[in-house]
């Protein structure tokens, strides 16, 4: 009888290895998978039954001894029910995240017998212009942030001419509310693997990198223990799977700076230098890496196309609504009372994942506001809540989807401080190459002071309409020109937190 | 490394830097994993590495100290325990705020400061991953989710002990 329990950094956070522990001293056998992302259930204990897996959770290693003799192990012991028949679950489309949660993340036998590898056989039966207009055809757009698509990325880096191209993976993931892409790497790193090399396939790369960032050493473990394995398996290297592809990755780990997520930044720390955003053109595409041909896609679009090539462009493009298709990973976070990921096809409601899935507030109070995409992301109200997510919605409403994050608040929150506060993160985080971001972000947190504080408000109100339109019209990358939107959308929604008294508390 | 000569130190930081330069040889511009070599090892990157590194990677000194003093994560002085609250707003909803003024005030130092015994290194931190299970803190490479006052105090007490 086998009972699982996740290795997830989230499930580690609040005791899984304490309770696998617990259950290992009881002489119960335990394998470690990464979490199905019902992380309030964490640590989630399951256990096998004819029927499927049933689930136990949230478990405290002190509860094991009585789970146990109540009858833990046969499943008859009462819980949570069969997990994939729980709500959260049965409700998702898992394409990408299909195996998280489910399998030993460093098995490539469960890897293969969980449908892993067939995406790459397929691709590497086609030519890489096939491989390519596949992409295209599903529509997948990357899920970095930015939205661009990722097949004509791809077309043109196969364009490109040269004998040294390079796939790198954006793991960097510096936005508040989102851990999907570390989920992904410590749940079923081999699909990030997968996908990769089908790019390099695509676009005539024989070298990888997976740039992730600094905050995930659990995520860097598994990566680098899944690419050893991946060479032992034949499935990076020379010939692989037989074919004439030649192709080996690496991860290189990042230090503690967001700015390094912009994909050209990325591209100057893996160089050895200073995370400093390079002017575009030249584009990445066609000079990247060390000036080459460089294909650079977040984690979770690479982590789509494994599915993409093994189910067919068209099942893919059936998903979704407008021009987002397919399936994506929202992440709920902050003050929500069920947190975690949600895998479903774009135009769900916003409302529909906060509220139905999330449970609202983890406090009990109502909810005020949510970020949604990051600290570069709008503040949304509940009015908005029937936005459906889709890129072109939330643009049209002056937001954005980027990420899939979304960061709840309660009415406690002060929209006022969390704007200053959106100064502070560009502050902080700015690369220092241009004038509006660097030094507009360091008055744009004194001008919040001195409104808190009251000083000449109607004043100090238009310098921050003055302050914001230079960066969102001067900045060099979004950093400096998306800041003003966090504080924009707060001011724009809760007025009230900018104008009424005694704001400084 | 404290109890040394600081003549020693900067021996023993350049032989370091002399062996992290060596184990990547093979890497493409790899400043950053020699970084993360000399940090792993001495818990910062003591500027003595600058000369010996440009000199190694034939570059200037200028450009080794521009990527170390660059990111955040290159400390520039050792600490036994490195503790990261994290700040972003997921975590602000649920008290983040107040946990990293709770933890400087337990610990007697602002963040980016070191104990005065040298024990705990207090930093802030933007997002751990751990944004459902919030307010996250770091603990030498392991993440604590739902962080109260009180368990950030076990926390601490934990590797004081160690
Ligand atoms: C300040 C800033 C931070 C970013 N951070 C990330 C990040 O952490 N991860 C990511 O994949 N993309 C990030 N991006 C977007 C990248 O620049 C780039 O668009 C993306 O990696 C391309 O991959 P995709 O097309 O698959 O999304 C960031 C952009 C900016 C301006
Ligand atoms: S906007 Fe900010 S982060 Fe972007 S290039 Fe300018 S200074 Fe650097
Ligand atoms: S915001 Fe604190 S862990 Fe993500």
């Amino acid at each position: 009888m086998t009972v699982y329990v996740s290795r997830d950094s989230a499930s580690v956070s609040v005791g899984a290895d304490e309770v696998a522990a617990t259950l290992e001293r009881a002489g119960v056998q335990v394998l470690r998978t990464g979490s199905r992302g019902m992380l309030w259930l964490e640590p989630l204990v399951e256990v096998d039954t004819p029927e499927g897996r049933v689930g136990y959770g949230p478990v405290n290693p002190e509860d094991v001894g009585g789970l146990i003799s109540s009858g833990l192990l046969d499943g008859s012991a009462p819980g949570l029910g069969l997990v994939e028949e729980l709500p959260w679950m049965r409700t998702q489309n898992r394409l990408t995240f299909a195996r998280v949660g489910v399998i030993d993340p460093l098995s490539p036998d469960a890897h293969l017998q969980y449908g892993g590898n067939v995406g790459l056989q397929k691709a590497l039966a086609m030519e890489p212009a096939a491989v390519v207009a596949e992409v295209s055809d599903s529509g997948l757009r990357g899920r970095g942030g930015a939205g661009f698509p990722t097949g004509i990325k791809w077309k043109t880096v196969l364009g490109a001419e040269g004998p040294l191209k390079f796939v790198c993976c954006n793991a960097d993931e510096g936005d508040s509310s989102t851990f999907a892409d570390r989920m992904l790497m410590e749940g079923d790193p081999f699909t990030l693997i997968e996908g990769m090399t089908i790019a390099a396939h695509a676009v005539g790369a024989s070298e990888g990198y997976v740039y992730i960032r600094s905050e995930y050493p659990d995520a860097v473990a598994t990566m680098r223990a899944a690419i050893e394995i991946a060479r032992a398996q034949g499935w990076l290297g020379d010939n692989i799977l037989g074919s004439d592809l030649s192709y080996d990755m690496h991860v290189r780990v990042g230090a503690g700076a967001y700015i390094c997520g912009e994909e050209t930044s990325m591209l100057e720390s893996l160089e050895g230098k200073r995370g400093m955003v390079r002017a575009k053109p030249p584009i990445p595409a066609l000079e990247g890496l060390f000036g080459k041909p460089t294909v650079v896609n977040n984690v979770l679009s690479l982590g789509a196309v494994p599915q993409i090539l093994a189910k067919g462009a068209k099942a893919y493009a059936d998903l979704g609504v407008g021009r987002s298709r397919g399936t994506t990973i929202f992440q709920l976070g902050g003050n929500i009372a069920r947190g975690g990921v949600y895998e479903t096809a774009f135009g769900i409601t916003l409302g529909e994942l906060v509220n139905d899935l999330g449970g609202g507030t983890a406090s009990g109070r109502p909810i005020r506001a949510v970020q949604v995409g990051g600290p570069l992301g709008a503040y949304v109200p509940v009015e908005q809540f029937d936005l459906p997510m889709d890129y072109e919605a939330f643009a049209e409403a002056g937001a954005m989807v980027g990420h899939g994050g979304i960061a709840v608040f309660d009415d406690t929150v002060d929209m006022s401080w969390m704007a200053r506060f959106a100064f502070e993160f560009c502050a902080a985080e700015s690369c220092g190459k241009c004038t509006p971001c660097r030094i507009g972000a360091v008055r744009g947190v004194e001008t919040m002071d001195r409104i808190r504080a009251g000083e000449d408000r109607e004043k100090n109100l238009l310098l921050l309409d003055d302050l914001c339109e230079l960066m969102t019209d001067g900045s060099l990358c979004a950093m400096g020109g998306l800041t003003p939107l966090p504080v924009q959308s707060a001011r724009r929604h809760f007025e009230e937190d900018f104008t009424g008294k005694d704001l400084a508390r | 490394m404290t109890g040394l000569a600081p003549s020693a130190q900067v021996v023993a930081a350049e032989e370091c830097a002399r062996a992290a330069f060596a184990e990547h040889a093979g890497d493409r511009g790899p400043l950053m994993p020699i970084f993360h070599t000399i940090q792993e090892r001495l818990g910062y990157v003591p500027p003595e590495v600058e000369p010996v590194l440009a000199d190694l990677l034939n570059i200037s000194i200028a450009e080794v100290h521009g990527v170390r003093t660059f990111y955040h994560d290159f400390r520039h002085s050792p600490a036994a325990h490195t503790v990261l609250v994290c700040r972003a707003e997921a975590c602000q909803s649920l008290g983040g705020q107040a946990l990293m003024a709770y933890a400087e005030e337990a610990l007697g130092v602002d963040k980016g400061e070191v104990t005065p015994d040298g024990e705990i290194r207090l930093e802030q931190v933007f997002c751990l991953g751990n944004c459902a299970l919030g307010p996250s803190v770091m603990v030498d490479g392991r993440v604590h989710g739902r962080v109260s006052p009180a368990r950030f105090d076990a926390l601490v007490g934990e590797v004081r002990s160690t």
